[in-house]
């Protein structure tokens, strides 16, 4: 289980802003992305999650192992926690959410319906389901926006006992997670404007 | 797939409005009918078949625009779109509940509106195999038309424009079914029409709505 | 040399400069020499009068309103099998020139029903198909202009020109059936011939020559325009960018 990534390149809105972007995530470890806002980490993890296409370059993984998780949660506000966390499980074709539950300390508002979380119970709620996802690969878009120290915490546990359980994660973050990580700062490879008077460069 | 389709039907129920919101107004629109061309029953019963599926049809539109754009909204279509249903999967099981909750109900109901429009007794049973065959055509087609337009701000007004043209035949075929049903003519061209129109939608339209998906998510 | 090469956006903007005097040349000829001789110098028919003559706008404005969807069928293919800007950029150029061409047909079918048929209107299936394709034509304009990424853009509406071709077919068969109409049969197919006297033959085929020739001069130009426009865009990015 390894994700590889070579010489990628990709674009916001038909412009380009990264390219020739490359690293290798083995199992049990996690890598960090770090750099400004705005250089085009979000759209980097949703290319790699398969949202859209490269511009250029190779990424390769194994089939169905990318779990991504997005600044927005994906819950459903009439739902209850227990019935979101079931319903993601039930799509991944996994069982039991009792994990998900306890690593997040959710157990407690089980039957709480999503609308009546708080911004960071919510965030708690939306990370809780990577884990009944099944998958092995994490891919996360800041993670710990909303989160407090505690949360954080928590969240930082839950990741160490992936990657102990040979699991992997790539996380664009700007905060210390407290576990060891690769960091890899993605703004050497912001995408150059191409030699000006090409005339076909609107058209790329 | 079938928690997709059971989670949208929950949704939907306590959401409230789901179920009742496009019956209501098919029901408003047929009540309004009368008010515009007069209350002789027998202009009534000559254009009942019509109005009952321009009413249908309409009751169907009004839930269109909400088929992806809560989803899309709350990022739960990006999360579908990398989960291991097929979009085409997920597409399908948008345009059946979007079926259960509107067009199931409208089919049911429609009987007790051609009473109040009074229309032929022999159309009655053409309007319900007429409705039950052509509203997963309309759902599915809508849902197409939700595909194209996710994303857009202002995608509601839009989407009309795109998927009224599409729901031609099938009104076409739909109201000539009553129609000649009403008048104890053949009706069996039109109800084939509209079965082939609905099969074939359902089996490639899932096809273009999730392209359209992919790239209003990209 | 592939005919592919057409569809760098440079290598078109060359050719396109070039040719376009020349077609709008033949344009003019030929829709000056068709309509003044058809206008003016063909008799008045026997039991439609002077009103036949509105044929020669009439029925190359239908027969363009169709072709132009075609080409945009035939062009969103392209886009969407090989990827080139161009065939892309035609298609929405051609559209607002489809519209403007079905919008003459109504009119003029219009302005001849009154006098022939004793209405401007009627729900003949033939004009009903014409409506039809008018709404697709609208769903098609609104849906570019509604969506800000042109790539994105032009995607979407390549799949609705596809869709919108099958169920705009669909619609022509229902609506046959609905109502069987009161136009003629074909009077300009080939083996038809003898349906249409040759005096008024001739000038219609120079003002169907005329009427194809201007909308490829027309859909040059606007295509032209979108790729210039495309390349503001470019150079604004890169100022912001900068």
């Amino acid at each position: 289980m390894e994700l590889t990534v070579q010489d990628l390149a990709c674009a916001r809105g038909g412009v380009p802003v990264l390219e020739g972007v490359g690293f290798t995530l083995r199992g049990g470890r996690a890598l960090l992305l770090r750099g400004p806002n705005g250089i085009g980490k979000t759209t980097l993890l949703r290319t790699l999650a398969g949202l859209q296409p490269p511009l250029a370059g190779r990424i390769s993984a194994p089939p169905e192992t990318m779990a991504y998780a997005a600044h927005a949660d994906g819950l459903k506000a009439t739902l209850t926690v227990e019935e979101n966390l079931r319903f993601w499980a039930r799509v991944f074709g996994t069982r039991g959410i009792d994990r998900a539950l306890d690593e997040f300390a959710l157990r407690d508002l089980a039957q709480r319906q999503a609308q009546n979380l708080s911004a960071g119970q919510k965030r708690r709620l939306g990370l809780a389901r990577l884990l009944v996802t099944g998958r092995p690969i994490w891919v996360l878009d800041e993670p710990t926006v909303s989160l407090d120290t505690a949360s954080v915490a928590l969240f930082g546990q839950a990741v160490a006992r992936h990657l102990r359980g040979g699991g992997a994660a790539l996380i664009a973050t700007h905060i210390h997670l407290g576990f060891e990580a690769e960091e890899l700062d993605v703004t050497p490879f912001k995408a150059k404007p191409r030699a000006l008077g090409h005339f076909d460069e609107a058209f790329a | 797939m079938i928690a997709l389709l059971s989670r949208d039907l929950a949704l939907a129920i306590r959401a409230g409005g789901g179920f009742g919101l496009g019956l209501a107004f098919f029901l408003i629109v047929v009540v309004l009918v009368p008010f515009g061309v007069g209350p002789e029953s027998t202009i009534l019963s000559v254009i009942a078949p019509g109005i009952l599926w321009v009413g249908a049809l309409l009751a169907c539109l009004l839930s269109l625009d909400r088929i992806f754009a809560l989803d899309y909204e709350d990022g739960s279509l990006d999360l579908l779109a990398t989960a291991p249903i097929p979009l085409e999967g997920v597409v399908a099981m948008k345009a059946a509940a979007h079926w259960v909750t509107t067009g199931l109900p409208l089919t049911l109901a429609a009987p007790g509106l051609g009473l109040l429009m009074n229309l032929e007794p022999a159309a009655y049973g053409w309007l319900v195999l007429s409705l039950a065959l052509g509203t997963p055509a309309l759902s599915m087609i809508g849902t197409f038309g939700a595909a194209l337009t996710v994303g857009l701000k202002r995608g509601g007004l839009l989407l009309s424009l795109l998927v009224l043209p599409l729901y031609v035949p099938t009104l076409i075929f739909g109201a000539e079914t009553v129609g000649r049903g009403a008048d104890g003519l053949a009706t069996t061209t039109p109800v084939l029409m509209l079965a082939g129109i609905t099969l074939a939608t359902l089996a490639l339209l899932p096809f273009a709505a999730a392209a359209a998906i992919r790239i209003n998510l990209r | 040399m592939s005919l592919w090469e057409y569809a760098n956006p440079q290598k078109f903007m060359q050719t396109s400069a070039a040719v376009l005097p020349l077609v709008w040349g033949l344009t003019v000829l030929s829709l000056a020499v068709g309509l003044v001789w058809g206008f003016f110098l063909t008799p008045e028919a026997v039991n439609f009068g002077s009103t036949v003559k509105i044929i020669y706008l009439h029925v190359p404005s239908a027969m363009m309103a169709i072709n132009a969807w075609v080409m945009m069928l035939v062009t969103s293919l392209i886009w969407l099998v090989r990827r080139h800007h161009v065939s892309a950029l035609a298609a929405r150029a051609a559209a607002p020139v489809g519209l403007t061409m079905t919008l003459i047909a109504l009119v003029t079918g219009a302005i001849w029903g009154e006098p022939m048929w004793g209405t401007y209107w009627a729900w003949d299936p033939r004009l009903t198909a014409f409506l039809i394709l008018f709404l697709f034509y609208l769903g098609y304009i609104a849906l570019w202009e509604a969506i800000e990424n042109p790539d994105a853009a032009a995607d979407l509406t390549s799949v609705l020109c596809i869709v919108g071709s099958v169920f705009a077919l669909l619609s022509r068969y229902a609506v046959n059936f609905w109502n069987q109409g009161l136009h003629q049969g074909a009077t300009l197919s080939l083996d038809k011939e003898e349906n249409i006297a040759n005096v008024y033959w001739l000038p219609l085929l120079i003002c169907l020559a005329g009427f194809v020739l201007l909308f490829i001069a027309l859909v040059l130009v606007r295509t032209r325009t979108e790729i210039r426009a495309r390349r503001i865009k470019a150079l604004v990015a890169r100022e912001r960018m900068a």
